[in-house]
């Protein structure tokens, strides 16, 4: 595998012989990997499209196309509504399993995930420009461990029996919904699959998923996993395509009874729309944020730098957890800036397969070309420019980290969701101040923060309008725990106990006893 | 660690081949001192147990989710050798190895699978208390978890134990029962490859009086688990209250009611019931051992019955053919044939069998009683062989008052196409398990245990995790509570 030509600002600040010697013990990717799925997946087939038209997919890392993919629209998704629906009737094969046998088909797909995930991650750094090494640690064992989770969750939806008025036996049955459309993003492109396909599948229904087009091909390398687990054809359907189209199709589809979408809040929109045209199948979004990161000057500064800076730069800044507006108590903003600024210095921008990069490129030209608009902004609307602000390198989409201090509440970059490597950080003085500052956006999805005390913790953390609140932490996220956001940053919880919810209907049923006794 | 007796044990077990096989090849543990465990070994099991305990261990600190891949891993181990466990276990405990390999063995499996799952999902609350107070519970584990086991399903009774124990974070010190103490053992050394720390697991085969006993009553085990007989659930019981008042479960004896209605499809009833008191050589806690027949159809159903236990195959084990093997061992053996003795005695009906099958091994021809009154012995008495109760009743409200009339309450079951009666039976029986239109039925999701004198407490499900749960409650106070 090539790697690209970066032009680097200035030299690698770290040792390279020490970082080459512990290098070596660590796993590398698959050289010249082949792709081997790059078509349709309905009722476990490979399939072209009605329509004939593929689309590119690209390595973000230099600009160049990888291969051809295709394109699935209405048509495509009509036919895996059919296949869907079919797998899901009475009396089918899925319908009739065990709970506990759904568990095992999922279990059994995490182990061939765990078993090819070298070329998993080299695939999705690939298409992603995710680093390799964080893809396998971070991304894969994410999805390895969601799966599992999912898997143990199978046979213990529970029910329950009911004690109603009245000569009754009444008790409550947890049902699959029956044919859910998933559509997911492309910045964690397998993680996101796991986080869909996990509770949906362990609840009984059949799927229908669309990738983003931007990074379909790790999903589809997962559709053969799905088979390969021995899942029972038209459970998973996978359909590569653009939103407008197949996204839009699924979304007003009168044959799906509900719509997962993970993305923009613009785009949330139109699926919640969609389904209140169409036949109100049930929705559930997870949108994006402006999360708020609050440092007070009792928290301990390196772990507060460290965690603010990775909070914003991970993922190429790509999260919808994206710390991005970091507030500071006044008495440590000085220095607070001042190491944050040398931190996001010393990040190295690379490209995926070189082991030393913490940072990829953005995932498209037309990504790229967003954020350096809101750093443009941020300069225009008087914001100091304290390091970073330009693009890198001449191939590929890569933007040097950023950082800009003095940032106002009402500036465009405090208040819009800029996907990508810029850190604002502002000033506060009253707790007060700030729990109502944090709170003042539409979004909700996550919040953290720093402190030793725990009083100013508990009271911070509850006043919070935001699904997940960290304390002295971030991106601390783990399968076991509920994930959403308040407000528009979407409706729902994934993860958890309560990601089954989504995908359950529950029925009751009363039958008429004779002598009801407690 | 871990005993290492197995391998003392395992050159016996090599010279006995298959088409030789008999009960008495192998030698009664009382004449076997050198794998005889008692309270020293006890003693040092404790320790190992409670120093994998301790705060800070590589135990305690291990994530729930890593709990749940090792038992995960464990059973997947004993998927791998079930061929080889279902052997030792027909060996060892003489039931069908068609039986031991395509129920035990799967069951073992899946109720590892199944607790594995909850490893990571057994989920405290945050509460709204009043004030201005944070309020969460924890599940943590208990501690050290002595658990005493049965013979009639080795395997199985382990993975039972050793399922929820494990997945809420518990150390476990195992004592098997003497009669099958082999495919327990085999298991220990499927522990210690998968990787729990060390400590973790202890098993002592050995004998109830001496090393049961001493779990039972030691000062620093923290629970206590015990399957077997209602007389030494009681000893159990007092022995806690004589020590640290230690925490207690049952699983004891039954002599659970299988009621069948005149509507009932004949047949398949008739198949049912025969299958609800044979099934394992008649050694279930569950067994229908009091077969209730409605008076209209009691005539035809006490005559298929005895049809159907004539054809019963008993034999060695290991054919393929063999319905019933032998009795575990020369104890049983002869206190089934009292019990027999004491239904001819008192004047129910032999309508088949009643004496010993062979005249080597531990084997019983299968037994059917018919015109048993409710008075009688074999009809009050747990019997744990193959000895079949038949009883005639005329009204739904009659067989209930009887069926509860016993200091029993294990399970039970209903036969009958009536959905109300179906309910009215299923709502009124005392017992932890009602089956309706089946017997026998059971699964690693749903909870298992006793009314009254069968025990305390339910194995299996969602409730098992509560056995082995200590809920703690933390209230912390903050400067101002808002909803």
């Amino acid at each position: 595998m090539t790697s690209s030509e970066i032009h680097m600002p200035g030299e690698v600040k770290s040792d390279p012989a020490a970082l080459m010697a512990s290098l070596q013990l660590m796993p590398t990717p698959v050289p010249n990997p082949e792709i081997k799925y790059t078509k349709i997946f309905i009722n476990n087939e490979w399939q072209d499209s009605v329509s004939g038209k593929v689309f590119p997919a690209f390595n973000p890392a230099t600009g160049e196309q990888i291969c051809d993919v295709q394109e699935a629209d209405k048509a495509d998704v009509d036919k895996a509504v059919q296949a869907a629906r079919l797998a899901f009737s009475l009396g089918s094969v899925w319908r009739r399993m065990d709970a506990s046998e759904r568990g095992r088909l999922l279990s059994k797909l995490a182990d061939l995930v765990e078993r090819d995930s070298i070329y998993l991650a080299t695939i999705e750094s690939l298409n992603s420009g995710k680093p390799f090494l964080p893809t396998l640690f971070v991304d894969l064992q994410g999805t390895i461990k969601t799966l599992r989770y999912f898997a143990g969750y199978a046979d213990k939806i529970h029910g329950t029996s009911i004690p109603m008025d009245g000569e009754y036996l009444t008790f409550t049955r947890y049902e699959p919904i029956g044919v859910c459309g998933q559509i997911i993003p492309w910045n964690f492109p397998l993680l996101m699959t796991a986080w869909k396909l996990g509770p949906a599948l362990a609840c009984g229904n059949t799927v229908i998923l669309k990738p983003a087009e931007q990074t379909p091909l790790t999903c589809l390398y997962m559709a053969a996993l799905v088979k390969e687990a021995g899942f029972p054809p038209g459970v998973v359907n996978i359909l590569p395509g653009f939103g407008p189209t197949a996204g839009a199709a699924i979304a007003s589809h009168m044959g799906i009874d509900k719509v997962a979408f993970t993305g923009s809040t613009e785009v949330g929109k139109l699926i919640q729309e969609a389904a209140g045209k169409t036949n109100l199948k049930r929705v559930t979004l997870e949108l994006g944020g402006k999360n708020p990161n609050i440092i007070f000057a009792d928290a301990d500064m390196d772990l507060a730098v460290e965690q603010a800076h990775q909070g914003v730069f991970f993922n190429a800044g790509q999260c919808c957890t994206a710390g991005s507006r970091v507030f500071v108590e006044e008495p440590i903003y000085e220095e607070f800036v001042l190491r944050s600024v040398e931190r996001a210095k010393r990040r190295t921008v690379g490209s995926p397969f070189d082991p030393t990069a913490e940072q990829g490129p953005q995932i498209s030209r037309e990504q790229q070309n967003r954020v350096l608009e809101f750093i443009q902004s941020g300069i225009s609307e008087g914001a100091k420019l304290e390091c970073g602000g330009k693009a890198l390198g001449v191939k590929g989409f890569f933007i040097e980290p950023t950082v800009f201090s003095n940032v106002r509440d009402d500036m465009r970059i405090a208040r819009e969701e800029i996907f990508g490597p810029v850190q604002q950080i502002m000033k506060f003085k009253t707790m007060e101040e700030v729990i109502e500052r944090a709170n003042n956006t539409d979004y909700g999805l996550a919040a953290a923060v720093f402190t030793s005390d725990i009083n100013k913790a508990m009271t911070v953390s509850t006043a919070m309008q935001a699904g997940t609140v960290w304390i002295n932490c971030f991106n601390a996220l783990s399968t076991q725990c509920p994930f959403g956001g308040y407000k528009m940053s979407g409706n729902g919880r994934e993860l958890g106990e309560s990601g089954l919810r989504e995908y359950s209907e529950v029925k009751t049923i009363t039958m008429k006893m004779v002598a009801k006794n407690s | 660690m871990l005993r290492a007796v197995f391998s003392r044990s395992l050159p016996r077990v090599k010279v006995v081949s298959a088409c030789h096989y008999s009960a008495a090849a192998i030698p009664a543990p009382s004449t076997q001192p050198e794998i005889h465990f008692n309270k020293v070994d006890v003693d040092k099991a404790v320790k190992a147990a409670r120093d994998a305990f301790r705060l800070g261990s590589p135990w305690r600190r291990m994530d729930a989710s890593q709990r749940g891949l090792l038992l995960s891993r464990l059973a997947d181990a004993i998927e791998r050798d079930s061929a080889y466990l279902a052997e030792l276990e027909t060996l060892d405990n003489g039931k069908p190895y068609a039986v031991s390999y395509t129920v035990d063995l799967p069951t073992v499996v899946k109720c590892l699978r199944y607790y594995a799952g909850w490893a990571d999902k057994w989920e405290g609350k945050t509460i709204p208390i009043d004030g201005d107070y944070f309020c969460y519970t924890r599940h943590e584990p208990i501690g050290v978890c002595g658990q005493i086991i049965p013979w009639n399903f080795p395997l199985l009774m382990q993975a039972w134990k050793l399922g929820p124990a494990l997945a809420t974070g518990n150390t476990v010190v195992m004592k098997v029962a003497e009669q099958t103490p082999l495919t327990a053992l085999y298991v220990a050394n499927l522990i210690k490859e998968v990787g729990f720390p060390d400590g973790v697991v202890n098993i002592l085969p050995g004998m109830g009086p001496s090393a049961g006993a001493a779990i039972a009553g030691h000062m620093d085990v923290d629970k206590v688990a015990f399957t077997g007989s209602t007389e030494v659930g009681h000893l159990i019981q007092q022995a806690s209250g004589n020590s640290n008042l230690k925490k207690v479960t049952l699983e004891l004896g039954g002599k659970s009611p299988n009621i069948i209605l005149s509507d009932a499809k004949m047949e398949e009833a008739v198949e049912q019931a025969h299958f609800a008191l044979f099934f394992n050589q008649g050694q279930c806690c569950c067994a229908g051992s009091r077969t209730y027949v409605q008076a209209d159809i009691y005539d035809e159903f006490l005559e298929r019955s005895a049809e159907r236990a004539k054809k019963r195959v008993v034999g060695n084990p290991f054919d393929l053919k063999t319905e019933q093997g032998p009795q575990v061992d020369e104890e049983q053996f002869n206190k089934i044939l009292g019990y027999i003795s004491s239904g001819k005695k008192e004047g129910a009906k032999l309508m088949c069998g009643g004496s010993a099958a062979a005249d080597k091994g531990y084997f019983i021809q299968p037994t059917v009683f018919g015109n048993v009154q409710d008075n009688m012995t074999i009809a009050r008495e747990e019997i744990f062989g193959p000895v079949m109760q038949i009883l005639k009743f005329k009204t739904l409200e009659e067989v209930v008052e009887r069926a509860n009339d016993s200091k029993y309450g294990l399970a039970a079951a209903v036969f009958t196409k009536d959905i109300d009666k179906a309910n009215y039976i299923a709502n009124a029986l005392r017992a932890g398990t009602v089956w309706i239109n089946c017997y026998d039925v059971f699964g690693a999701q749903a909870p298992f245990g006793g009314y009254k004198a069968s025990g305390n407490g339910r194995e299996l499900g969602e409730y098992g995790l509560d056995n082995y749960t200590e809920v703690k409650t933390v209230t912390m106070k903050v400067p101002q509570k808002n909803s």
